[in-house]
């Protein structure tokens, strides 16, 4: 029964791991960015929530849309300068930039925030309230509930790309940018669209962390890009669905190897990213090769 | 210039003037003018590399001019972007389609609506245009046929309503039957009141479908006028940039000697 429990705990972990790396995939499939500043953005959103329920007093729960409005906007601004003029410099450009981008971040959240972690405190009842199936396997509400959130977010997103006039737009400026301009579709501005989406996204993920647990400033680079990465490599790029189950694997991977042993976590982690890699360096969703 | 006023009237739609063109160290157009007006099929012919392409693409927007000015419905457009000229009107079929590959047949035509302006085309009129479109708007174009994509193409073109159609290399890789069918939708493209700019590297098919023709040749221009004007040795001429003493303008920095006459000329 440990073992159950193990993989129903990494399959809820795995849903907030997916909600990190959606927006990752996503600028990545439309732009062809790298974002290394991905996971330090997570961090970013989880300060602003801070800051927001500090002036506003609002509940936690409620700064959430405040926030992720806030992101979005500031992931329209920096597209439209800094990254836009990156990536008209070509690929390395944009690398360069992004990790500049996580280190001026880090550095910046330690100055004004200090090294320590801080948590979104929603209050001990929520985050501690759980239900228990059987006799050994105990769920939290607020895992199933973050769970949920980024099935939501996922299918959301999906719908939206799909049906959507700007969700098509950026499919078609991501198969041909100059095709799309002949549509009359301005592409810089449809590329601040994609990323208002992934900035919006990756709020939501990095709240949820900071209700979850705490946030520090080297949260990001250390963790949060990582785990972000790993989901969209195993479960294959350009795919939201591919995304959630690399989430979910890597969540459940983490889980097991945890039972384990404690020590093993991290390494049972990685140790599927590397066989991934190594057997199906497409991901496991993607059709072929790109 | 004679013969514009059988179906020219008043101001060109679209106007070039000394337009040059490089391609970073290489001069790709050396001077080049035209004017296309309202109702005309309006054809560019000439050898490859000859800067036909490059030509329609600094038209739509594509490559920004070294010099020379681009006037479209009286009103300079040299600096506007694309996707400025497109919702304007000035709408484009690229060279080797570039439909959007992961995209359905039926989203490739939402996405050339997204800016539509108003006017007489829409989704419902292309599928009519096109009657197999119907049954496979959800096929990948991806998944098509070369003809069927250039049609898809077209048809994406079309849902913008555009003013001006940019039409690039339709030929391009098809077979003549293909070809036939699809410059055959020509007409009711007109009828609708589009004016159409084109250019082809099958001179035959060019010179039957153009009401004005240029040639170019190494980024000059060398012949011009209606093809009931010129003669096939003056095409013949221009295309390779022989100089026969006819009235055709020699290309003066020496063209190559033809071996045999270009794609269906003679056929």
């Amino acid at each position: 029964m440990d073992w159950v429990n193990a993989i129903i705990q990494g399959l809820l972990t795995g849903g907030l791991y997916a909600l990190f790396a959606c927006g990752l995939s996503l600028l990545f499939g439309v732009m062809k960015v790298v974002n290394l500043a991905h996971g330090d953005l997570a961090i970013v959103a989880g300060y602003i929530g801070v800051g927001v329920i500090a002036v506003s007093h609002m509940p936690v729960l409620w700064s959430i849309p405040v926030v992720v409005l806030l992101m979005a906007v500031l992931g329209y601004v920096l597209q439209r300068s800094l990254l836009e003029a990156a990536i008209s410099r070509g690929e390395l450009t944009t690398l360069i930039v992004t990790f500049g981008l996580s280190i001026i971040i880090e550095n910046g959240l330690q100055q004004f925030f200090t090294a320590n972690s801080r948590g979104l405190g929603v209050g001990d009842s929520f985050i501690t309230a759980s239900f228990t199936i059987g006799s050994q396997i105990t769920i939290a509400w607020f895992n199933l509930a973050v769970f949920v959130v980024a099935v939501v977010v996922l299918l959301g997103l999906q719908q939206y790309l799909s049906y959507s006039k700007y969700g098509r737009l950026i499919r078609a400026v991501a198969d041909d940018r100059e095709a799309a301009q002949l549509s009359g579709a301005d592409y810089r501005h449809v590329f601040g669209i994609a990323a208002a989406i992934a900035f919006g996204t990756v709020a939501i993920a990095g709240m949820a962390e900071g209700m979850v647990t705490t946030i520090s400033p080297s949260l990001g680079t250390d963790t949060i890009l990582l785990f972000a990465f790993a989901s969209v490599v195993i479960g294959g790029l350009g795919s939201l669905w591919g995304t959630l189950l690399g989430g979910v694997i890597l969540g459940v991977a983490q889980a097991v190897g945890a039972q384990i042993n404690p020590s093993y976590e991290q390494l049972a982690g990685y140790a599927v990213f590397l066989l991934v890699l190594v057997f199906r360096p497409q991901g496991l969703t993607s059709r072929g090769a790109q | 210039m004679s013969g514009r006023d059988q179906t020219g009237t008043g101001a060109p739609l679209l106007e070039v003037r000394d337009l040059v063109v490089h391609h970073g160290q290489l001069r790709a157009l050396s001077g080049i003018s035209l004017a296309v007006y309202p109702g005309e099929v309006y054809a560019l012919i000439g050898a490859n590399g000859a800067g036909k392409s490059t030509l329609l693409r600094t038209i739509a927007g594509l490559h920004r001019p070294t010099s020379g000015t681009i006037s479209y419905d009286g009103r300079d457009v040299t600096g506007l972007r694309p996707e400025k000229r497109a919702g304007a009107g000035i709408v484009m079929v690229p060279e080797g389609r570039r439909l959007f590959p992961t995209l359905s047949l039926e989203d490739n035509l939402k996405v050339g609506a997204s800016y539509a302006r108003p006017g007489p085309w829409t989704i419902d009129r292309v599928l009519e245009l096109f009657p197999w479109m119907k049954e496979r708007r959800r096929q990948r174009a991806s998944q098509m046929s070369g003809g069927e994509q250039q049609s898809v193409a077209i048809g994406r073109a079309l849902v913008a309503n555009p003013r001006l159609l940019l039409l690039d290399e339709l030929s391009l890789g098809l077979a003549p039957v293909i070809v036939q069918r699809i410059y055959a939708t020509l007409p009711q493209v007109l009828e609708s009141g589009i004016t159409v700019l084109l250019v082809e590297q099958d001179v035959s098919q060019a010179l039957r479908a153009a009401t004005h023709l240029q040639c170019l040749l190494e980024g000059h221009t060398t012949l011009q006028g209606t093809p009931a004007e010129v003669t096939r040795e003056q095409v013949e001429a221009a295309y390779f940039g022989v100089t026969d003493g006819n009235g055709v303008s020699p290309a003066s920095h020496g063209g190559t000697t033809p071996l045999s006459p270009p794609n269906g000329i003679d056929a």
